[in-house]
């Protein structure tokens, strides 16, 4: 009996993980789609699609700039609210009315990328495991986002705002409670106080700065959070609706009158499309999809549950406690403790394994991570119990040792991007890593300085949307020298490319692989301290993002 | 050059698409939440029912036995009565209920609200009430003509402290 429940509850997992899998799949092609004809227009580092919860921040930024301003001419009465709001729209069109319009258009745009940034995350899996954190703590903030833009919508005191209360009071009336129905509050004119009006104005304020102390808790797990998009993306976004609210401004729907009923609304739908079915369908099953909803999105998680891989694992003899794993992680899985073991550092090296999610990328920062090691003592100070650094470099040395010709390449990928298994060749090594960034440029300089192969190629994810967060950042930034471990200066540049490539460039990649290799062939084979490259042959050609964007290194 | 020109028109199109739909959903389509041509009757009030039990002298002996800081001559029970009401329309009748008083032992007041949509025109409107289980009848009744506007709202409300049903 046991064991049927067993292999039932089984069946049970394993049906669900297929559903989960299908509808990730088609998702991750739909973004996918997107993301390609975005990545024409924008190129891959400014894809907005790749900084969606950064622009949620600088939307948040836009709706508290606007609002302050309509804060100093509101008036928190019935009377008042109305009035001062047409002012603004009215007589001071061109300055009230546009920040009214930011104010609205601003909200509405923070839906969308928050919805488009919580699809995306769960269709790129990133939301179980470690990430567990920002998940539940993102769901509580829908909360937070929509009670904030309601209570905007409310505020105007309008026909729509009137309808708004209205409902919402009969909503929140369904739940046993209040001891008197707050639609009381609204049954007509005379019903309505001054009192409950000047606290909906407070909790207007109040609810948003719950929002952003919420916000700063969703990101208090990952470090270097991308709280800023880019600049280009704030400058285009911010222009654009501008431009919007001053062609097509927000207007009131009429003053308030609860002696009448509300016959037709135009509401936002962004914010009130559950609105019609709590009249349509019924309170209960409004609280239904709204809590059902929710409830659904925080169990997510562990539906089923994602085990990471195996954490990563500090070896104290080999750690000098220099830090940079420290700096790198970029789930702030690592911290430095005083020294414990007697060496003569001030610090060691230290992994919660609950924040890990073994991206490898603190091996890649370790300086002890070196293959150049004696393969007996190559332990790193860090390092990853399923890759450790002594099996990479056994790894690279299989995937070179059959290599032949003037253009061999090792290829260095990662596991959450593109699949490199077709990539595999005569004359091309592969090498898949847990993120690109798993690697110590150490590596490079062995395969190449040491003959195994003629150059070496970086596969990493689009740039601006590495899996893991940071990966291609720094390891943009340790090829370049400016972060450490850098690569040293005696490796020719032109025989290492990169290639930051979403999932859907996968022919530009063999292109790419082809012309570097073509470029090797008229190099000729690696001579130590050979020429050093005429400067016509920049690395530029070298490295790819596999779209139109013009390439920039740092 | 004209690629530059390709990426920007393109970027351009991407963000006037995104404010078309934000300037479009923000407001449309219209919805219609209450037919144009009807008028709303709202039914609410909040209106504590009498106590269930008659409020009971205490005899000597009983006051005798109690500490000297209790002794209350008048006891009243805490529970109140649920509050029946009734609503007809032109001798139709509407809506019925019998509304339980709030609270763990039943001693707060018993509050109704709910909307009933009607055709405009001129009802005969007739509403009862009784909030005490020991009078048999509605102990307050009221009637009247009135003609409601499409779009109108008209409340039914109730305060005894005023005598009896407020109609607005
Ligand atoms: C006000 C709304 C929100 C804001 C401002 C926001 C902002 C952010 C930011 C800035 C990041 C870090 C991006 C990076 O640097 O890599 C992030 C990550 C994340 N967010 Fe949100 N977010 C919001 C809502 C949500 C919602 C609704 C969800 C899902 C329910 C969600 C789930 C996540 C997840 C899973 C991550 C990834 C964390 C990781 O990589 O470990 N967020 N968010
Ligand atoms: S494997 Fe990744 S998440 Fe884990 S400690 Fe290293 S850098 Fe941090
Ligand atoms: S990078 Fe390596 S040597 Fe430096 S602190 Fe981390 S584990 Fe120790």
């Amino acid at each position: 009996m046991l064991r049927y429940l067993v292999a039932q509850s089984g069946d049970e997992i394993f049906r669900r993980r297929a559903l989960l899998k299908t509808i990730q799949r088609s998702g991750r092609l739909a973004f996918t789609l997107v993301e390609h004809a975005f990545d024409h227009a924008f190129g891959p580092r400014i894809n907005p699609f790749y900084h969606l919860g950064a622009l949620s921040f600088f939307f948040f930024w836009v709706v508290t700039a606007s609002g302050i301003y309509l804060f100093i001419f509101f008036e928190t009465s019935i009377e008042g609210a109305y009035r001062s709001v047409e002012y603004l729209t009215h007589e001071q069109w061109y300055l009230g009315s546009v920040a009214r319009s930011l104010h609205r258009y601003a909200s509405d745009a923070m839906v969308i990328v928050v919805l488009l940034h919580l699809a995306r995350e769960f269709v790129l899996d990133r939301y179980r495991g470690v990430r567990w954190y920002a998940w539940i703590t993102g769901v509580l903030l829908l909360w937070f986002l929509y009670a904030s833009g309601i209570g905007g919508y409310w505020l105007v005191w309008d026909r729509l705002a009137q309808y708004i209360a209205v409902v919402t009071a009969e909503w929140f009336d369904w739940l046993p409670i209040f001891g008197e129905p707050m639609a009381r509050n609204f049954l007509n004119n005379a019903a309505v106080s001054d009192r409950f009006f000047s606290l909906l104005s407070f909790l207007h304020i109040g609810i948003p700065l719950f929002l952003l102390l919420g916000m700063w808790i969703h990101i208090l797990r990952i470090s270097v959070a991308k709280t800023n998009p880019p600049r280009a993306i704030m400058i285009g976004t911010l222009l654009a609706l501008t431009v919007l609210s001053a062609l097509y401004p927000a207007l009131s729907q009429g003053p308030a009158d609860l002696d009448t009923v509300v016959s037709v609304v135009r509401p936002d739908w962004f914010y009130l499309a559950l609105y019609p079915l709590i009249d349509v369908w019924s309170p209960g099953v409004a609280w239904g999809i709204a809590g059902g909803g929710t409830l659904l999105l925080m169990i997510l998680p562990w539906l089923p549950r994602r085990r990471e891989a195996a954490a990563a694992v500090v070896s104290l003899p080999n750690c000098n406690g220099c830090g940079r794993c420290f700096a790198d992680c970029p789930y702030s899985a690592v911290i430095m403790l005083p020294r414990t073991d007697g060496l003569p550092y001030d610090s060691q090296a230290s992994v919660n394994p609950d924040l890990c999610t073994a991206c490898g990328i603190c091996v890649g920062a370790c300086p002890t991570a070196t293959p150049f090691r004696r393969k007996t003592e190559l332990i790193a100070g860090i390092d990853m119990p399923l890759l450790a650094i002594r099996t990479i470099r056994e790894k690279t040395l299989t995937a070179t040792t059959k290599l032949e010709g003037q253009d061999r390449v090792l290829v260095y990928g990662c596991q959450p991007g593109i699949d490199l298994t077709g990539l595999a060749q005569k004359g091309v090594g592969v090498l898949t890593l847990p993120c690109v960034a798993a690697l110590t440029p150490s590596f490079i300089d062995f395969v190449i300085t040491r003959h195994h192969a003629d150059g070496v190629m970086l596969v990493g994810c689009a740039a601006g949307d590495c899996y893991h967060r940071l990966g291609v950042d720094w390891t943009e930034q340790r090829l370049a020298g400016q972060r450490d471990p850098y690569l040293r200066g005696r490796v020719p540049r032109e025989r290492i490319a990169t290639a930051w490539v979403a999932p859907s460039g996968a022919k530009r990649l063999t292109q790419a692989l082809d012309a570097f290799r073509s470029r090797l062939r008229d190099m000729g084979p690696y001579q130590k301290g050979g020429s050093l490259p005429p400067p016509s042959a920049s690395p530029s050609s070298n490295h790819g993002e596999v779209s139109d964007a013009a390439y920039r290194l740092g | 050059m004209l690629k530059k020109i390709m990426r920007y028109s393109g970027q351009g199109l991407f963000y006037g698409l995104f404010v078309s739909v934000i300037g479009y959903f923000s407001v449309a389509p219209a919805y219609v939440h209450f037919p144009a041509d009807q008028a709303l009757i709202k039914v609410s009030f909040s209106h504590a029912g009498q106590p269930l039990e008659e409020c009971r002298v205490r005899t000597a002996e009983e006051l005798e036995k109690l500490p000297p800081n209790m002794r209350v001559p008048v006891v009243c029970g805490r529970e109140r009565s649920p509050v029946k009401f009734e609503l007809e329309l032109d001798g139709e009748l509407l809506y019925r209920a019998e509304l339980p008083p709030a609270g763990l032992s039943r001693d707060g007041a018993s509050t109704v609200y709910q909307r009933f949509a009607v055709p405009a025109g001129r009802y005969r409107l007739r509403t009862r009430l009784n909030d005490s289980v020991r009078v048999p009848d509605f102990n307050y009744t009221q009637e009247t003509d009135v003609t409601v506007v499409p779009g109108q709202v008209f409340v039914v409300d109730f305060n005894a402290h005023t005598g009896g049903f407020v109609f607005k």
